[in-house]
């Protein structure tokens, strides 16, 4: 890839950007049917129960068969809902979780753009996914989907400050703002960024949670309270992509998370480095994408005075001290 | 130089346009296959089982608003560490002591917040 970078723009190296972007588009996607068949089917094992196994062998074709099923459902759109906004909302919601793997590299010759400023895009363009949820919610006019939409949006910036500057230790002791820059920092100094940055790792962890509305903070979705959060009033296909959309950001959520403190692609020992990076990196990814999981059958739901309160008297708090420890230890050694 | 960048955000524009026309192309196509038979019935809002009352586009409690402001006071800080934080290295003593100051009085902001009451929740 690194090599059509530095051509010079033309016919053949747009080609092969616009095909590999496409390709990525399928992996992803293989990556959502097959997370949610596992979720399920995880899920099913931690509870003594089997999880789907009717469709395909194993079930393995649950999510293609419930995909296939979305796809020929009646879409609904509710006579009171603002119509342009219900419409463009899924679409809000999507642009962006796909749009932050285009600097996400997987490995050092296997990455999309090599962009400067790679971490700030990311974090920049997550935050519009709030937006997309909002307008969801509201445009849906529904009393459920406009509480479940408020909650969201209250739940997701809270927990946006947190996870943002959580990651400003790990740019301090790079230097760089650059995803590739900041393993080849973690390779260079012979330490995974979890070890020295541990405190902005754990802040990261359980801000990320909350920015995936995964449990124990999947208050957004509290099927027994809210039917659903902000897409109640969703049928079909639209409501597939908001679920798309959360899945597509555990696939970016995972990979960051590789990258900024588990060492990318790197092996955990350099003895190890004749496996290919990508093996590491898709290990290391999985691991996360599990541990998201399993927290799901383990954890109870939070109250919502909890979740706030842990955010801005916690969280925040936290990594501030994060941040100062990490430029002052700088300063000193 | 110049092409590397361009190229990058070419990059950029591609995975944005995807994005946008994954939902396009699917909900497009999605049409030819589902069936639709809108009634009165169904194009009600839901609100289980009863019929809604009133419009759901009314005021809503401020303390959101509250939250959304304090959000916008300190992204707008992360984004003053994000160039400090690259910068550190060749800046030295003197951003540490200045990013002290100003970590100081937004953190002053946040005790005030916390003081008065508007990180509960009820």
């Amino acid at each position: 890839m690194g090599a059509y970078l530095e051509q010079s723009f033309g016919l053949q190296n747009s080609l092969v950007f616009i095909l590999s972007a496409v390709v990525l588009l399928a992996i992803v996607l293989g990556f959502v049917t097959y997370s949610i068949y596992f979720q399920r089917k995880i899920l099913g094992w931690m509870q003594l129960r089997i999880g789907p196994n009717r469709v395909g062998p194993f079930g393995l074709l649950q999510t293609v068969a419930d995909v296939l099923k979305l796809l020929l459902k009646e879409d609904i759109i509710p006579k009171a809902a603002d119509k342009p906004l219900f419409i463009i909302a899924p679409v809000i919601a999507f642009v962006p979780a796909f749009g932050v793997l285009a600097v996400m590299p997987f490995t050092d010759k296997l990455h999309f753009a090599d962009v400067g400023v790679g971490l700030l895009y990311y974090i920049a363009l997550s935050g519009i996914t709030v937006l997309g949820v909002i307008t969801g919610g509201w445009a849906s006019n529904n009393k459920w989907a406009l509480i479940g939409a408020m909650r969201s949006a209250a739940q997701m910036i809270s927990y946006e400050i947190p996870l943002v500057m959580s990651v400003v230790g790990v740019i301090l002791m790079t230097g760089s703002l650059n995803l590739i820059d900041i393993v080849e920092k973690q390779k260079e100094m012979g330490m995974w960024f979890f070890i020295p940055q541990f405190l902005g790792f754990i802040i990261f962890i359980i801000a990320q949670l909350a920015e995936l509305s995964r449990t124990p903070f999947d208050l957004t979705e509290a099927e027994s309270e809210l039917i659903s959060g902000y897409h109640v009033e969703y049928s079909g296909f639209r409501w597939a992509f908001f679920m798309l959309t959360e899945y597509v950001y555990i696939f970016a959520m995972a990979s960051l998370t590789t990258v900024l403190f588990l060492g990318g692609w790197l092996p955990p020992i350099e003895y190890l480095s004749f496996i290919p990076g990508i093996i590491w990196f898709a290990l290391k990814f999985v691991a996360i994408v599990f541990f998201i999981f399993w927290l799901q059958a383990t954890f109870p739901r939070m109250r919502v005075d909890q979740l706030m309160q842990m955010g801005w008297k916690v969280l925040l708090p936290l990594s501030l001290v994060n941040i100062l420890v990490t430029a002052v230890l700088k300063t000193v050694l | 130089m110049a092409t590397l960048y361009a190229n990058n955000y070419f990059i950029v524009v591609i995975f944005l346009s995807l994005g946008v026309l994954l939902p396009v192309v699917a909900l497009t196509f999605g049409r030819l296959l589902r069936p639709s038979n809108p009634t009165e019935e169904k194009r009600k809002t839901y609100e289980s089982g009863v019929d809604p009352v009133g419009s759901s586009w009314v005021q809503f409690n401020v303390k959101y608003y509250i939250f959304a402001l304090l959000f916008v006071i300190f992204d707008v800080e992360t984004v003053f560490l994000y160039p400090w934080a690259v910068a550190y290295d060749s800046l030295g003593l003197f951003a540490l002591v200045e990013m002290l100051i100003f970590i100081t009085l937004l953190i002053i902001g946040l005790i005030y917040a916390w003081k008065k009451k508007v990180l509960e929740w009820n």
